[in-house]
């Protein structure tokens, strides 16, 4: 489902964000990419995301190779995953309903299949009675649960979350990371970029744990292993 | 092992986008009203401002629009003529009627010529009498100072210019002839002076359409800065370029549509203010000469121009704008 060979990425100036990064994640995977601020989690992402490309090696996601990708196409790979932000990236000119229901306008579906998903999305994310409000007034974890269902509500193969417990309460974060898992449970593919190695320790998923831009640890995958070992 | 995945994504990618073509294409028409309606309101949420930028669109589709109306009016009232000239040949007043009346026969046996019409010294006064609102003036006058007139019109078959021009050199060397009036002077006269004057209008129009395009980009532009994290998020989660665009071409559209709108109140208003005093002049002709407003064509056309202008200037600002703003 999301495969690296050998990816490496140098931005300008010499800084060498990934280098030689191989793994392979494999459809209705739930894994976790740990390391430390600058260790290349968020350049990781944004390589899968193609918000970067990498400066060598090869990447395939959902079937998609990359770099054979042209940009007009991009639009298309971004549909295919769901992402949730650490800054949440919520829209405060418009309430909660048409935050999360502007990935459904743009997939082109209809107004009665709109609201009957957004509702299911809010509802799963338990905001379903804050559906009218502006999401500026909601508490950070209640934004965060927001930019879930937004991540969700079009049913994407593919869900990434970027430090998505960052700024909660370790309650709250149990409470993020089971609704991660819940998606999981249905074949959703999940990879979460975090820190927060006590919450992490406490649930069994594979790891990808980054060290100054190489892969340390976890590839805990014999066949990846034997491919790129 | 590839494989496997290849075929597993297959089945999942195909599940988030199940619709069929035609619940696409309704959800693709009422996303486009949504849009349309959505960034009328984000304007008129900016009464004034928005006002501000109508108003000099307005401004700059009149000025050119009003000129126009200028040019349709000045060649009706040169229509009238036709090109269809006439020569006056005023007589030396020693000439009497008999002489007058043969000369006209002569005339009017002439093959370039289509129609001779003598008017005596008296028909002349008569005609002068009712006519000019100065009978009583003629009233005093001891003797008739108007003298006949052979009034001759070409024959419109020969009727290039050259033709009546030699026609009227030959009858003014006639001895009868006092002065020889050609009418269809003016006209050409007037034809030039238009012919200048749309000229003069087309560049004005092509000056002030540019600065409504410029206008709108930049109004756009702004619009556009203030919507960064929108266009962002919409990228981020897969929004194509079109769709990003789509709301600023709509926002453009308005403008443009706006100003067209105050540009033809403005026309009309003007149109109203003048119509009285042009009445009133025509009638000191005695002409029944009327000021020709915009027609529905010449509307649609202010606003189809305003409504092309914004859409072009949005075009173009987004065009020039938004492929900075990609999501980091």
């Amino acid at each position: 489902m999301i495969e690296f060979e050998r990816v490496s990425k140098r931005y300008q100036g010499g800084f060498e964000a990934l280098n030689d990064v191989s793994f392979k994640i494999t459809r209705g995977e739930m894994l976790f990419l740990t390391g430390r601020s600058g260790a290349g989690k968020s350049t990781l992402l944004k390589l899968i995301m193609l918000m970067e490309r990498p400066t060598t090696g090869r990447i395939v996601i959902n079937g998609h190779q990359l770099d054979k990708l042209a940009s007009r196409k991009v639009p298309q790979l971004r549909r295919e995953i769901g992402v949730v932000f650490q800054n949440h990236q919520l829209l405060f000119d418009r309430s909660v309903y048409d935050n999360v229901a502007l990935p459904l306008i743009i997939l082109g579906y209809q107004a009665n299949e709109i609201g009957r998903r957004v509702r299911a999305a809010l509802d799963k994310v338990g905001l379903l009675s804050k559906e009218k409000v502006n999401p500026q007034t909601l508490s950070g974890g209640e934004q965060q649960r927001v930019g879930i269902a937004r991540a969700v509500v079009h049913k994407p193969p593919i869900l990434l979350a970027d430090e998505p417990t960052g700024n909660l309460d370790p309650e709250l974060s149990r409470d993020v990371m089971h609704l991660f898992e819940q998606f999981n449970q249905v074949g959703v593919t999940v990879l979460i970029a975090s820190h927060d190695l006590g919450l992490i320790a406490r649930l069994p998923h594979r790891l990808l744990t980054l060290r100054d831009g190489t892969l340390v640890r976890g590839v805990g995958n014999a066949e990846t292993e034997r491919d790129y070992g | 092992m590839a494989e496997t995945i290849r075929a597993d994504v297959r089945k999942s990618a195909a599940s988030p986008r199940r619709i069929n073509r035609r619940d696409r294409f309704a959800a693709y028409r009422l996303h486009h009203r949504q849009i349309a309606r959505d960034s009328l309101l984000r304007l008129l949420r900016h009464p004034f401002s928005t006002l501000a930028t109508w108003l000099m669109i307005g401004i700059a589709l009149a000025l050119p629009g009003g000129l126009y109306l200028v040019l349709d009016n000045l060649t009706q009232l040169g229509g009238r003529w036709d090109g269809a000239p006439q020569i006056s040949l005023f007589l030396q007043q020693s000439v009497d009627e008999a002489a007058g009346q043969t000369l006209q026969q002569r005339l009017s046996r002439r093959s370039d010529v289509a129609h001779v019409e003598y008017i005596s010294r008296e028909q002349a006064l008569a005609e002068f009498r009712s006519l000019s609102g100065f009978g009583e003036v003629v009233d005093h006058l001891d003797a008739n100072p108007l003298p006949a007139v052979i009034a001759v019109r070409p024959l419109v078959a020969q009727s290039g210019a050259e033709a009546v021009q030699k026609l009227f050199d030959e009858v003014k060397a006639l001895p009868e002839v006092e002065r020889a009036v050609l009418d269809m002077e003016w006209v050409q006269r007037l034809y030039a002076l238009l012919n200048i004057g749309q000229r003069i209008a087309l560049a004005l129009a092509l000056m002030l359409g540019l600065g409504v395009i410029l206008v709108i980009g930049n109004t756009i532009r702004l619009a556009i800065e203030s919507r960064r994290d929108e266009i962002l998020v919409v990228k981020l989660i897969g929004g194509t370029n079109a769709f990003v665009r789509r709301p600023f071409l709509y926002t453009g559209i308005w403008f443009g549509l706006g100003g067209g709108l105050i540009a033809w109140l403005m026309l009309t208003v003007c149109l109203t203010w003048v119509d009285r005093p042009v009445a009133q002049l025509a009638s000191l002709y005695h002409s029944d000469f009327a000021l020709k407003g915009l027609g529905g064509g010449q509307v649609l056309a202010v606003l189809l121009a305003g409504a092309a202008l914004g859409w072009l200037g949005a075009w173009l600002a987004v065009g020039r704008h938004l492929g900075a703003i990609e999501p980091r």
